[in-house]
């Protein structure tokens, strides 16, 4: 942050050095939840994939991702302090801007590639009723 | 020396990268060089290297880069815009037996480059140097919220334009369109460097929108004027807020994708080729995720400009505020769910084709609610047809045309027709020339005393505003006709002698826009000739509704001694209202950032990279690349980055404009 910026913030009320809505500090008990479900959360997977638990190897795979997802949210809530609050709410909003983005990015494009792949292939007899 | 030592040395680069035998690049190359060695003489002449260096090159100052990066858009506009001339003129007389005097081969490049250029160094330039220039003004801050990466983003801006102008003389531009499809623009297709210059100019280039992206989010969000809240921000604010997101969300994309490409070209990988796995479908794919976001990216700060120019040059406030804002956010988003209405013809089926072509339709609507906003404020208000004023007309009339032809395109089976034709050629420069450019020409005029603290000259400008009108119907609107009869895109000969009269008659179209280029220049000359006459003493010369006008005209380096309190949306208007009293007591010192060199610096090797990488010179490659990070580091050790404004110098400059004011009432 700039010089400048500091001397424009003086005059903030809102927006002081290290108040409340600055970033949010872990607390020891924080940082011990957050390791113990991390590492529950790997255990699972681990679990999973060497006792061969599930019925098939794509149940697994989907569980796996499952469980990543919820790792990565403990990671950004426990040890990056993610919450609502921090930086008046605007932490949470670039979060959220940034799942839709990169949600409407990646299912976007399998849908769209799938879809041409399909298409692209050699005419499948239902594909051959639909040319005019 | 042996063949092997010297293709160490200069890896690709030989002798036959030097267009000797191009008369038209001789031509060119000789001009720009007498040009280049006029004005150098000239700087080293009035002895002006020093003050260039300290106050322009190296400056922090958001107002300063601001104006340099509108300076190289205009620069790059005259090439990009000496492209498009070949191209009209060449289509214009290339019918039969006649060749035309651009070879398939230069063509190819020609219009290439015109596409990168006018994008990537014309459009974007010219937003985000109306952002710089603007948008602290407007709330209330003295800077930028990381000055120094503000200056690093300019330059690497310059660095990716240079790389451009680069190819002109040292080998060869893409022929791929400007968007660098591949197969057509992997190795197999293209073994030459054009592809390589296209890919780092971008990459470069694309660090500092990048990161003026991130600044001016920062900046917006963190350090407004106490008491404006995001609904009491200006509409320019709003939109360029929604456009930097945009920029931060999608540039990544394009960086990605540029990379994977320079992986297949350098790396031999094959994410696009047609062997191997590799899909070339996904890199379109993947660079309209990028591409369709640019566009919004490049018109939201445009709307932003006309909703100022309306609300002021209308002496009312803006119809529909909070409605224009919403409209901002939704195209934002749904600006991401559009991009495969690019690539319709590619091969989806009905359901994907149907929901992009839906979409696309959908975004018509907020636009539209942002046109009858702007319509309903002119509606009973006091118009004054000042220049901006008519450049704002001028984009509803075009832009509206424009829209609709984008609504017929966005309808897939229409699509299927005129897809890859003049007709969606004419539906993009619509857009663009009649929403961003034009709304970039309103934002210079309309902001050029903030900047300069004098107007530019109205006859000059109306001249330069009624070429550009009538011009672009002549240029474009025959590409319609054309486009509909079915002739395709990026073709340099035609057969059909009875096409010929459209393509004279857009030629014609262009000559026109020429001149408009030649006024708009010509206004600023003048202007800077009569710059007595067309003084701004009040900072206020429009009756302005926004902050950026409560302060002198060219702002001092602070913009404001003291940080305004906002009340209402209009703040200025509301502060005018109120009877504000200007403070002319109790001044102290200002704390400010400091200028650095660094950013020139960065942004040079950088070129010296890109120029290794395109040439696979690769000792220096490596060695530019270790200075780069280098200076990086040197720079963090760099601890003299701000100083204060002696309260005494605060006083003295306030004290001036306090005395101008008194003079003026």
């Amino acid at each position: 942050m700039s010089a400048a910026s500091h001397d424009a913030h003086e005059a903030h009320d809102d927006h002081g050095h290290g108040h409340e809505d600055g970033g949010a500090h872990g607390t020891l008990k924080d940082y011990v939840i957050g390791f113990v479900l991390a590492v529950i959360l790997t255990a699972i997977p681990f679990w999973l994939v060497m006792a061969d638990v599930l019925p098939s190897h794509q149940m697994t795979a989907l569980a796996v991702m499952g469980l990543a997802v919820i790792q990565v949210l403990v990671h950004m809530i426990y040890f990056l302090h993610m919450n609502s609050r921090s930086e008046g709410g605007w932490t949470m909003l670039a979060l959220v801007f940034t799942l839709v983005v990169v949600v409407i990015t990646l299912s976007g494009s399998l849908w769209v590639m799938h879809n041409l792949d399909t298409h692209m292939m050699a005419p499948m007899p239902h594909d051959m009723r639909e040319v005019p | 020396m042996s063949p092997d030592l010297v293709k160490t040395i200069f890896g690709r680069l030989t002798w036959d990268a030097i267009p000797l035998h191009e008369p038209i690049l001789i031509g060119t190359f000789a001009m720009v060089a007498l040009g280049g060695i006029t004005v150098l003489a000239a700087l080293t002449y009035f002895k002006v290297w020093g003050y260039l260096w300290r106050e322009w090159l190296t400056s922090v100052d958001h107002k300063k880069i601001g104006v340099m990066y509108i300076i190289l858009a205009i620069i790059m506009l005259l090439r990009g815009f000496a492209d498009a001339l070949m191209m009209r003129a060449q289509q214009a007389i290339a019918f039969g037996d006649a060749a035309g005097y651009l070879p398939p081969h230069h063509y190819d490049q020609v219009f290439t480059a015109h596409g990168v250029i006018m994008i990537f160094f014309v459009a974007m330039p010219l937003i985000t140097g109306l952002m710089n220039l603007v948008v602290p003004l407007q709330i209330g801050a003295r800077d930028v919220a990381f000055p120094f990466l503000n200056n690093f983003s300019f330059w690497m801006t310059v660095g990716g334009a240079i790389t451009v102008m680069l190819s002109l003389f040292v080998g060869e531009f893409a022929r791929t369109g400007w968007l660098a499809y591949p197969p057509l623009s992997g190795l197999a297709y293209s073994p030459d460097v054009g592809v390589d210059y296209y890919i780092w100019s971008l990459q470069i280039a694309g660090v500092g929108t990048t990161l003026s992206g991130i600044n001016l989010i920062v900046t917006i969000v963190k350090m407004r004027a106490p008491g404006m809240s995001l609904m009491k921000m200006p509409v320019f604010t709003w939109t360029s807020l929604c456009s930097n997101v945009l920029i931060v969300a999608s540039f990544p994309i394009l960086t990605a994708v540029l990379a994977l490409l320079s992986s297949d070209r350098y790396l031999g990988t094959n994410f696009f080729t047609n062997d191997f796995g590799g899909n070339p479908m996904m890199y379109v794919n993947l660079i309209w995720i990028w591409g369709h976001p640019e566009v919004y990216i490049l018109v939201l700060p445009a709307f932003g400009v006309f909703s100022e120019v309306v609300s002021t040059f209308c002496s009312k406030r803006l119809f529909g505020y909070s409605s224009m804002v919403y409209a901002t956010v939704v195209i934002t988003i749904l600006s991401y769910i559009v991009w495969l209405h690019h690539f319709f013809t590619m091969g989806s089926g009905a359901s994907v084709n149907s929901f992009f072509g839906i979409t696309t339709m959908i975004i018509s609507i907020p636009t539209g609610a942002k046109i009858f906003n702007w319509l309903f404020t002119m509606y009973r208000g006091r118009i004054r047809f000042e220049v901006p004023m008519m450049w704002t007309v001028g984009f509803m009339v075009t832009f509206v045309i424009g829209g609709m032809t984008g609504v017929l395109l966005a309808v897939p089976p229409a699509d299927f027709v005129l897809h890859n034709s003049l007709f969606l050629i004419a539906h993009f420069h619509n857009v663009i020339i009649g929403g961003v450019v034009f709304g970039m020409f309103a934002g210079i005029v309309y902001w050029f005393p903030k900047a300069f603290g004098f107007k530019l000259d109205p006859f000059w400008g109306k001249l330069s505003f009624w070429f550009w009108q009538i011009g672009f119907f002549f240029a474009f609107m025959p590409l319609y006709v054309l486009g509909l009869m079915g002739v395709t895109r990026r073709v340099s000969h035609f057969e059909d002698h009875s096409l010929q009269i459209w393509f004279v008659i857009s030629a014609f179209g262009a000559v026109l826009i020429l001149f408009g280029i030649i006024s708009f220049v010509m206004q600023m000359v003048v202007g800077f000739m009569k710059r007595e006459q067309y003084a701004d003493k009040t900072g206020d010369p429009w009756g302005g509704r926004t902050l950026e006008w409560s302060t002198s005209s060219p702002p001092p380096a602070y913009n404001f001694a003291f940080t305004p309190v906002i009340h209402e949306i209009d703040a200025w208007h509301d502060m005018k209202q109120r009877g504000y009293v200007r403070p002319t007591t109790g001044f102290i010192p200002i704390h400010m950032p400091k200028n650095t060199g660094a950013g020139v610096v960065l942004a040079g090797i950088s070129v010296v990279v890109g120029f290794a990488m395109i040439w696979q010179i690769w000792w220096l490659a490596v060695i530019s690349f270790v200075a780069l990070v280098a200076s990086a580091i040197i720079h963090t050790f760099n601890f003299k980055r701000d100083y204060y404004i002696p309260a005494e110098e605060v006083v003295r400059v306030e004290d001036a404009r306090t005395e101008a004011l008194r003079s003026l009432a």
